[in-house]
């Protein structure tokens, strides 16, 4: 069996759909790193799709879809490649052609070598993937199913902002599909991971090629462009040909620089599964650790801090005496100087944090007494234009000076913080 | 002249009635001192320490100091607490203190009136002071103005910057008080009653034993009849009797207690600026303390800790890598570890705060836990 997979990245515009504005979301932290390579438990966002891959025994060759400038992936895609000893490629589209358009475009190189199925991942959800077992379903499938969706249960109320999927509970059929409707239809919903047939090819030209007599005569922006759940999912639910395989393990969406403290969260919960040794432990001259933490081996944590729970600390970070961290991401290069307390907040790299500050957000978490909800994607602001309480975020080369509070603030690169703020965003 | 003595304070005594004359002074301390709640819930107010004394000890110390013998304190509640400790006070001090209980509110002018029997048991003129005032208190230079007068009442009277938020004291070159202006909407003067009065016993023909009103009933008649002088109060002062006013008073009474050389500020490490601390606190390593900071008896803090204009009273406990400016926090409280308190907050007696939390003007009342931060100033009850 020979298998690839193929994940959907993205680039620096926001996507043709116009309402899922993905890449500004992450701003101010999308300014700095291509979203995908964010580090969120320690690993750039896409890096824990790629490991998941990897793990499939099967699979021998992971491309990256994408239309982010080449060089932008190059240090990072050579890093995969040495560390998952797996051919890696990152494949420019030269403009935004959807989230079907890409893989169309790309086709011969997803073909060549004839692979029995290929994965397709969202680069903007993350989760606990069972993609071995999404295989094994679809592989033993008595009709041959040209596209398999993984999905998930969402809440009644949430399901509308989600692809959703009405299933035949016997065969695990695909009776219909919708994108985002504005009534309710199924809680099923889609979580932006698929595997699909070589076959599914032909089904896409036929709707690639009447697409391009519809537009013929309007101008060439949108031609190529052709989504995977409008323009392939749905026409195909219901003849019999896509089919679903539900998972309740974790997964959720990365669409604002929020959600990546909560991402952060569940991911270094999953070290505990296989990847253990990535974690943080207490010991003798070392920082108190509380739960999941992730320290990168060049950070220096002093033994007077206390870190955790779901912290991580990236590359050559200096955390100083006395400093209290929960619920956030420290990225690399920074200092966060004496007795400071950082809560729930995004750090950026290269940044400096004064003596007895304190840095706090607010989380966005999923109601936890509401069985299968989702992250709520909560607006910048509210209905009377003030800033909805959020994770704070500092950008990349921000100062804050001792003594002050960052309270539920957004602070953009490269800005040296006079005084203290709170519910603000800060250009 | 002194005689020659053995140090007994009773000796002492003796001499000061013969050369000071035997002189009384009425403190008006009122009803429950709402306005500094929390801290008045567990403590009558004039028992509140500021400065790690309480404030009517400040008070009484300085009126003993100029030649008082007896102090009455008007109230208009029973105040077994106080009563009781202020007895030992007394004692310490060698003089008597009474209480005059109004049973139903008189004023700013009746309670005069009430102790009567003391104030104007001899011929000597007495004082009459507000409770809430902090200041150089300058008793001994008010009988030595009033004496040379020779009228019936004298007032201090303080510089502010906002005159018209009071009422100001007009006065000429000599003193003679001409009117007074009730928050003058233009600049006539910048003169306030500082809340401190000399009078003679004969001031006690003017008053009635009722509601009566000092400043609208008895000052301006006083003053038409060429009677009521002002004397100016150099240095700090300050009306303690609300959080905000609290603070800045302590801050403007360690800088007096700096210019004036006083051994009683604190040096160590970590320690800047104005700071005064009790000899039973216990204070952390790599800590700073200060400016205008005051830390009570059998206070802990521990290590990285931040204190800026604070007053920590009796018990509380600071927990490390906390930040505290500009607050007030009661007995026996307990801050926690990487707590964050600004802006006014005040914190009642026995109160918890849990660690990590942010307290923006909270006002916590006794006996509370606080689990979860306060981001915007409220009272927690």
């Amino acid at each position: 069996m020979m298998l690839k997979a193929v994940i959907l990245i993205g680039g620096p515009q926001k996507d043709i759909i116009p309402w899922f504005y993905t890449g500004t979301r992450f701003r101010p932290l999308s300014l700095d790193v291509p979203k995908p390579l964010f580090p969120v438990a320690g690993l750039p966002m896409v890096q824990h799709h790629i490991e998941a891959c990897a793990s499939v025994p099967d699979i021998r060759e992971i491309l990256l879809l994408g239309y982010f400038p080449a060089q932008q992936l190059q240090q990072f895609v050579a890093d995969m490649i040495a560390a998952y000893k797996i051919r890696i490629r990152y494949l420019q589209e030269y403009q935004a052609l959807g989230t079907a358009g890409g893989i169309y475009h790309f086709r011969d190189q997803i073909s060549s070598g004839n692979p029995d199925a290929f994965f397709v991942l969202n680069g903007d959800v993350c989760g606990d993937f069972p993609l071995q077992e999404i295989l094994n379903f679809h592989t033993s499938l008595s009709t041959p199913s040209l596209i398999t969706i993984m999905g998930t249960e969402a809440t009644r109320q949430q399901s509308t902002m989600y692809g959703c999927i009405v299933e035949d509970k016997e065969t695990h059929q695909i009776l219909h599909y919708v994108e985002k409707p504005s009534t309710f239809v199924s809680n099923l919903i889609n979580c932006g991971v698929y595997i699909c047939s070589p076959d599914i090819f032909k089904r896409v030209g036929e709707i690639f090629n009447s697409r391009q007599d519809f537009y013929s005569c309007e101008d060439s922006e949108g031609t190529e462009s052709i989504q995977l759940e409008q323009d392939i999912l749905m026409p195909i639910a219901g003849t019999g040909q896509a089919y679903v395989y539900t998972t309740d393990r974790w997964w959720s969406q990365i669409k604002t620089a929020g959600s990546a403290i909560y991402a952060n969260r569940h991911y270094l919960q999953l070290y505990h599964k296989t990847k253990n040794e990535r974690l943080a432990v207490n010991g003798p001259d070392k920082p108190t650790i509380i739960g999941d933490v992730y320290i990168h081996p060049t950070a220096t944590v002093d033994p007077s801090a206390l870190l955790g729970p779901n912290v991580s600390v990236g590359k050559n970070a200096v955390i100083g005496a006395g400093v209290r961290i929960r619920e956030s991401i420290i990225l690399g290069n920074t200092t966060i100087q004496e007795h400071s307390c950082v809560l729930y907040t995004v750090v950026g790299w290269n940044s400096t944090v004064g003596a007895w500050t304190r840095l706090e957000g607010t989380p966005c978490d999923p109601n936890p007494n509401k069985p299968f909800a989702k992250m709520d994607n909560v607006p910048l602001f509210n209905a009377e234009g003030k800033l909805n309480p959020s994770i704070t975020i500092l950008g990349c080369n921000v100062t804050v000076p001792s003594e002050v509070i960052v309270l539920n603030s957004i602070v953009l690169p490269y800005k040296d913080l006079p005084r203290s703020y709170k519910n603000e965003i800060i250009l | 002249n002194l005689t020659t003595t053995r140090s007994s304070t009773s000796a002492i005594r003796c001499h000061f009635y013969l050369t000071l004359g035997n002189m009384k002074a009425l403190i008006l301390v009122g009803g429950y001192g709402t306005r500094l709640r929390p801290l008045t819930l567990s403590r009558p107010k004039p028992l509140v320490e500021f400065a790690n004394k309480p404030i009517v000890l400040h008070q009484i110390e300085a009126l003993v100091a100029a030649g008082v013998t007896q102090v009455v304190l008007a109230v208009s509640y029973h105040a077994e607490q106080m009563e009781q400790e202020l007895a030992q006070e007394a004692q310490k001090l060698g003089i008597r203190i009474t209480f005059s209980l109004e049973e139903e509110p008189l004023g700013t002018a009746g309670p005069i009136k009430l102790a009567q029997s003391i104030l104007a048991s001899n011929d000597e003129p007495f004082f009459v002071l507000n409770s809430d005032v902090i200041c150089d208190f300058p008793f001994t230079q008010m009988v030595k103005f009033h004496k040379q007068h020779g009228r019936e009442g004298t007032i201090v009277v303080t510089k502010v910057e906002e005159p018209s938020k009071y009422g100001v004291v007009i006065y000429d070159e000599t003193g003679k008080i001409d009117r007074f202006v009730e928050k003058p909407q233009e600049f006539v003067s910048n003169k306030i009653n500082a809340g401190m009065y000399i009078f003679n016993p004969s001031v006690l023909k003017r008053i009635e034993c009722r509601p009566m009103s000092i400043e609208k009933e008895v000052f301006p008649y006083m003053a038409g009849d060429g009677q009521l002088y002002a004397q100016e109060l150099h240095g700090f002062w300050m009306d303690i009797g609300q959080p905000k006013d609290f603070l800045t008073g302590m801050c403007l009474f360690l800088n007096s207690c700096k210019l004036n050389n006083s051994a009683k500020l604190y040096k160590g490490p970590g320690v800047v600026g104005n700071v005064l601390v009790d000899s039973s606190a216990k204070i952390g390593k790599n800590c700073r303390i200060g400016p205008n900071v005051t830390i009570g008896p059998d206070v802990v803090i521990e290590d990285g800790v931040c204190i800026k204009r604070c007053t920590i009273l009796r018990g509380a406990t600071i927990r490390s890598h906390t930040w505290l400016e500009n607050c007030i926090i009661g007995w026996k409280c307990i801050v926690g570890q990487w707590v964050r308190m600004e802006n006014v907050s005040v914190l009642g007696e026995d109160v918890i705060v849990k660690d990590e939390l942010y307290v923006n003007g909270g006002m916590v009342l006794p006996h509370k836990s606080i689990g979860a931060s306060v981001l915007e100033p409220k009272i927690i009850m």
